[in-house]
C-alpha cells in the first residue's frame, strides 16, 4: 500500500498562491485566522460544561490525528498503532501525577519526551518495513498495548487503571474546570499546529514528502532517509503522546480498556476523513471521531456502529482525499491554469 | 477501399492536459500506416485514445463502429489488438500462458492459434514453458506481437516495437510483421521513432509534432521529402 | 514428546483456518493492492448464514455448499458496490472503506443475531485418533482446507478464467488490451475470497462458538500469517497461516498464559519479519526508478 502521488501537498498550495499574489491576501488570511482563534477562545463561555468537555475532546483527538498525519500523510509510513503512543503519553502523565504528585501542566514535557523516544525506538526497526508489513507491525503494537498495560499492573494499576485527582482551574480566573482545561488544550493545539506548519512547510516537510513519494530519488539527492523517517516517527509519536497526556488530565482517569485497537483505527479514520496530508484536516478528524459515534447512536439504537461505518464509507466516496484534502484540490483546480510550454512537453 | 480505422478531429488528454489537438488519421484496410514524430509529439497518446485508455474527444470509427466511450476490453474484443509501449507482457506468466491470454476473446481452444504463432516465431516455441520475464527484449517483443495476433484482430496497433532493441532484431521483427500483414490480412497502425525502417514498409505516413499532424501522405512521398530527410532520417 | 506433537497438530488445525483466511487476504491484495480488513467479519457473517440454514433443517454439507454460493455472490456484490467507488481513489480511502465495512458487518450481525454465543455443529465426529495424538475434528478441518486449496490451485492453473484472473491481478492494463474484463475478474476474486472466508468461519465456529466477535482474533492471526508468508504469495499465505497456528499453540502451552499469548506470538513473528522484511516467500516490493 503506497501513498506516493496520491497526496501532493495540496494544503500548501493556497499558501504559496497567497504569497504570490502579494500582501493583501496574506493579510486577509492572518485576520481570518485570528478571528477564528478569538471565536475559539470565546466559544466555551457560551456553551454548557458538557459541550465544552466534548470540544476539548475534539481538540485532543485533533492533536493526536495531527501526529498521525505527519507520519502517514507527509512521510508515507502507515501506522495502525498510534493508540499505543497515545496510551504512553496518557500513562506517563497519570503516573507522574498519581505517584509523584507532579502538577498536571508539568507532565506535558516529560510525556512529550518519553513518547518522542518511544517513537524513535519504534522508528528504527520500522525502517525495514514497508506498506502492509509496517501496518502489521504497528497493528501488533496496538493490540499489545492494552495487554501490556494490564500486565505491568504495579505501575499502571492493571485492569482498574489509575484514578487522578481532578484538576482545578486557577481560582483567580473564576472559570470552571471544564472551561479552563478547554483553554489549556486550545493553547497546546494552536502551538502544535504552528510547530507542525513550520516543520512541514519548510525543508523538513519537503524532505519527508520526497521520501514518501520517491525514496530512491530522495536518497540520491542527499536526503538522509533513515534519519528523517526515524525523526518522523519520533515527532509523530510526540504529538500523539502529548494528546494522550492531555486526555489523562482532562478525563482524570486512565484504564487499559480506553486504549484498544479501536482507538488506533479511529485515529486513522479521523486522519483520512480530515485529509491525511494536511494540518487543518486534523481538526476535522477530531470532530469526526468525537461526534459521529454519538450521532450514530442517536440515529440507530440497535446498530450504531453500522451507522458509524456507513458514514465512513460515505465520506470516502464523496471526499476520498478527506475534507481538507478535497477542498484544497478544488481550490487548486479553480486557480488560473499556468499552463504554457513546460507542462505540455512532459507527455507524449 | 474504406479505411478500417478513422480518426476525425480527435483530441486526446493526458490527465487534464490536452496533448493531441484535433487530428485526422486513416488506416486503409489491409495496409500499414505509420505515425512518426519525436518524443512528446502525441503518438502514444493517440494510440491510447483509440483503445479507450485516455480521455478523448472527436470521432474514432473502427470498421464502421464508433469507439466513443467504450471500455478498453470492449474495444479489444471488437478486433483491435494493441501492443503497448514497453511490450506489456505478463512477466510472471509463461510464454504459453501469455499466448493463451491472447486467445481469451476467441471461442474454441487456443491450441491451433498457438501453433501458428510458433510458426511465425519459432524461438517462442522453444521457450514455451519459460517465464516471460526471463526472455530477452527482442523475444518479449515477439511474444507481445504473437499475443496480439492470437486475438485474430482486424487491426494491429504497434507502439514503438523497435524500442530498446538491437538493429538486427528490429529488422527481423519488422520482416515478420510485414509477413503477418500479408498472410493474416491484418491492417497495421504503427508508431515508430525509427523513421527510415517504418517508411520503407508503410503505405501511409503521418508526421506528428506537439499534438498536430504537420504532414501526411504516402510513405514514399514523406521518405523523399527533404525536410523529413533532414530532421528524421539523418541525411 | 507426545504432548508436543498434540500441540503441534492442534496448532496445525487452527493454522489451517488462519491459512484459509490468509489466502483470502492475499488473493484480494494481489488483485487490488488492498488489505481487506473486513474479511474476518464477512466470514463471520457467512457462518451465521450457515447456522441459520442448519437450524432451518438443512443437512450440514448442503448448508455448507449453499453458504459458499451465497458468500461468493455476496463477495462479488460487495466488490462491485462498496469497493468499486474507491478503487481508483488513494489507497487510504479504500482501507477506511474496509474498516467501515468491518464495523457494518459486526454491528449488523450483533443486531440480527444478538451477541449471545451460539453453538455451531461440526460435521466431524468427536473422537481421538492414534492414541489421543489428534482429534477427528482437527483432521477434518485440515482435510477440508487441503481440499479447498487443491480446487483453487486447479482453478487458477488450468482454467481460462483462472488464468485471466492471474493476468488481471498482475497487469490490469495489459489484461484489458487482451479483452479481459478486469472489473469482472476483480469481482470474481472478491467472491472467491468471501467463499474461502466462509469455509474458514465454518471450520472454526464449532471451536470458538459463534458470536459476532468470533473472527477478530482469527483475522489478526491470518493477517500475520499472510505477511509472514509474504503478502504476494498464496503458498506463503498457507505456510504462514500454519506456522502462526502452531506458534500460537506452542506459546500458549509452554511459554505464557492466555493473556499475553497474543502479544508474544505477534512479537515472535515480527522478529522473523525483521530478518525477512518481505516475508518468507514474498517478492520484494519492486520499485521502478
Amino acid at each position: 500500500m503506497t501513498m506516493a502521488e496520491d497526496f501532493a501537498i495540496a494544503s500548501s498550495e493556497p499558501l504559496a498562491a497567497g504569497r504570490d499574489r502579494g500582501f493583501a491576501v496574506g493579510a486577509w488570511r492572518s485576520i481570518a485566522i485570528l478571528a477564528l482563534i478569538a471565536a475559539a477562545v470565546a466559544l466555551p463561555f457560551t456553551l454548557s460544561n458538557y459541550h465544552v468537555f466534548e470540544l476539548t475532546q475534539v481538540m485532543i483527538y485533533a492533536i493526536a490525528v495531527l501526529g498521525l498525519n505527519i507520519l502517514t500523510g507527509y512521510n508515507g509510513q502507515i501506522s495502525l498503532g498510534h493508540g499505543g503512543f497515545f496510551a504512553a503519553g496518557a500513562y506517563t502523565a497519570a503516573i507522574l501525577m498519581h505517584r509523584y504528585g507532579v502538577p498536571y501542566w508539568a507532565t506535558l514535557p516529560p510525556a512529550a519526551l518519553v513518547c518522542f523516544a518511544l517513537g524513535v525506538l519504534f522508528g528504527l526497526p520500522a525502517l525495514r518495513f514497508e506498506g502492509p508489513y509496517l501496518a502489521l507491525v504497528t497493528l501488533a503494537m496496538a493490540v499489545a498495548t492494552p495487554q501490556l498495560l494490564k500486565y505491568f499492573d504495579t505501575w499502571t494499576g492493571g485492569q482498574q487503571g489509575i484514578n487522578l485527582i481532578k484538576v482545578q482551574a486557577p481560582a483567580v480566573l473564576g472559570i470552571g474546570r471544564d472551561r479552563w482545561l478547554y483553554l489549556v488544550v486550545l493553547v497546546v493545539l494552536l502551538v502544535s499546529m504552528r510547530v507542525a506548519a513550520n516543520m512541514l512547510h519548510g525543508r523538513t516537510g519537503r524532505a519527508l514528502v520526497a521520501i514518501r513519494d520517491h525514496p530512491i530519488a530522495a536518497a540520491a539527492m542527499g536526503i538522509d532517509v533513515a534519519r528523517y523517517k526515524t525523526l518522523a516517527f519520533g515527532t509523530s509519536s510526540l504529538f500523539t503522546g502529548v494528546a494522550g497526556a492531555l486526555s489523562a488530565i482532562v478525563i482524570g482517569f486512565v484504564a487499559p480498556e480506553s486504549f484498544t485497537l479501536f482507538l488506533s483505527l479511529s485515529f486513522l479514520v479521523g486522519s483520512a476523513v480530515g485529509g491525511i496530508a494536511t494540518i487543518s484536516g486534523a481538526i476535522v478528524g477530531g470532530f469526526f471521531i468525537e461526534f459521529v459515534p454519538n450521532i450514530a447512536n442517536d440515529i440507530s439504537d440497535a446498530a450504531p456502529w453500522a451507522i458509524y461505518g456507513l458514514t465512513m464509507l460515505l465520506f470516502m466516496y464523496v471526499m476520498p482525499r478527506g475534507v481538507v484534502g478535497s477542498l484544497a484540490g478544488l481550490v487548486q483546480r479553480l486557480q488560473p491554469r499556468r499552463l504554457a510550454a513546460g507542462e505540455d512537453q512532459k507527455h507524449k | 477501399m474504406a479505411p478500417i480505422l478513422e480518426l476525425r478531429a480527435v483530441k486526446a488528454f493526458y490527465g487534464h492536459s490536452e496533448v493531441v489537438h484535433g487530428i485526422d488519421v486513416a488506416v486503409e484496410e489491409g495496409g500499414m500506416t505509420v505515425l512518426l514524430g519525436a518524443n512528446g509529439a502525441g503518438k502514444t497518446t493517440t494510440l491510447r485514445a483509440i483503445c479507450g485508455m485516455v480521455r478523448s474527444e472527436g470521432e474514432i470509427v473502427f470498421a464502421g463502429q464508433r469507439l466513443h466511450r467504450r471500455s478498453t476490453e470492449a474495444i479489444a474484443a471488437l478486433g483491435i489488438a494493441h501492443v503497448p509501449e514497453g511490450r506489456g507482457t505478463f512477466t510472471g506468466l509463461t510464454v504459453e500462458e501469455n499466448l493463451r491470454l491472447g486467445g481469451f476473446t476467441r471461442a474454441g481452444r487456443p491450441d491451433a492459434g498457438i501453433r501458428r504463432m510458433f510458426g511465425y516465431f519459432p524461438i517462442l516455441g522453444e521457450r514455451r514453458r519459460q517465464q516471460a520475464g526471463a526472455l530477452s527484449g527482442g523475444e518479449q517483443q515477439m511474444l507481445a506481437i504473437a499475443r496480439a495476433l492470437m486475438m485474430a484482430p482486424r487491426l494491429l496497433v504497434l507502439d514503438e516495437p523497435s524500442f530498446g532493441l538491437a538493429p538486427r532484431i528490429v529488422e527481423d521483427i519488422f520482416a515478420i510483421v510485414e509477413r503477418i500483414r500479408r498472410e493474416e490480412r491484418v491492417s497495421v497502425l504503427l508508431v515508430e521513432q525509427n523513421a527510415s525502417l517504418a517508411l520503407e514498409l508503410a503505405d501511409q505516413a503521418y508526421l506528428l509534432e506537439t499534438g498536430y499532424v504537420v504532414m501526411s501522405g504516402p510513405a514514399k512521398t514523406l521518405a523523399d521529402d527533404p525536410q523529413i530527410r533532414r530532421s528524421y532520417l539523418g541525411y | 514428546m507426545h504432548e508436543l506433537l498434540q500441540q503441534i497438530f492442534s496448532g496445525l488445525a487452527a493454522g489451517a483456518v488462519y491459512a484459509s483466511l490468509a489466502l483470502a487476504l492475499v488473493m484480494i491484495y494481489r488483485a487490488t493492492d488492498l488489505v481487506n480488513f473486513a474479511q474476518g467479519e464477512m466470514a463471520m457473517f457467512s457462518t451465521y448464514v450457515a447456522w441459520m440454514l442448519v437450524n432451518a433443517g438443512l443437512p450440514f454439507w448442503a448448508a455448507f455448499a449453499l453458504t459458499l454460493a451465497v458468500s461468493f455472490l455476496g463477495g462479488m456484490t460487495i466488490e462491485r458496490i462498496v469497493i468499486r467507488p474507491v478503487e481508483n481513489a488513494p489507497v487510504l480511502a479504500a482501507v477506511v472503506v474496509t474498516i467501515g465495512l468491518l464495523l457494518i458487518f459486526n454491528a449488523l450481525a450483533g443486531w440480527l443475531f444478538t451477541y449471545t454465543l451460539q453453538e455451531f455443529p461440526s460435521p466431524f465426529p468427536d473422537r481421538t485418533l492414534f492414541g489421543a495424538l489428534m482429534t477427528t475434528r482437527d483432521l477434518g478441518v485440515i482435510g477440508v482446507t487441503l481440499a479447498m486449496l487443491l480446487l483453487l490451485f486447479l482453478f487458477f492453473r488450468f482454467t481460462a478464467t483462472g488464468l485471466a484472473m492471474r493476468a488481471a491481478a498482475q497487469n490490469p492494463e495489459s489484461a484489458r488490451l487482451c479483452g479481459i474484463p478486469v472489473g469482472r475478474m476483480l469481482a470474481i476474486g472478491w467472491g472467491l475470497a468471501a467463499a474461502i472466508g466462509a469455509v474458514a468461519g465454518i471450520m472454526v465456529a464449532p471451536v470458538l462458538f459463534l458470536d459476532p466477535n468470533m473472527m477478530g482474533g482469527v483475522l489478526l492471526y491470518a493477517f500475520t500469517g499472510a505477511l509472514l508468508g509474504g503478502i504476494t504469495s498464496p503458498v506463503g499465505a498457507v505456510v504462514g497461516g500454519l506456522i502462526v497456528g502452531v506458534t500460537e499453540n506452542l506459546v500458549g502451552a509452554y511459554l505464557i498464559a492466555s493473556q499475553l499469548k497474543l502479544t508474544v506470538a505477534l512479537a515472535l513473528i515480527v522478529l522473523v519479519l525483521v530478518f525477512r522484511p518481505n516475508g518468507l516467500f514474498g517478492a520484494a516490493i519492486v520499485r521502478r526508478v
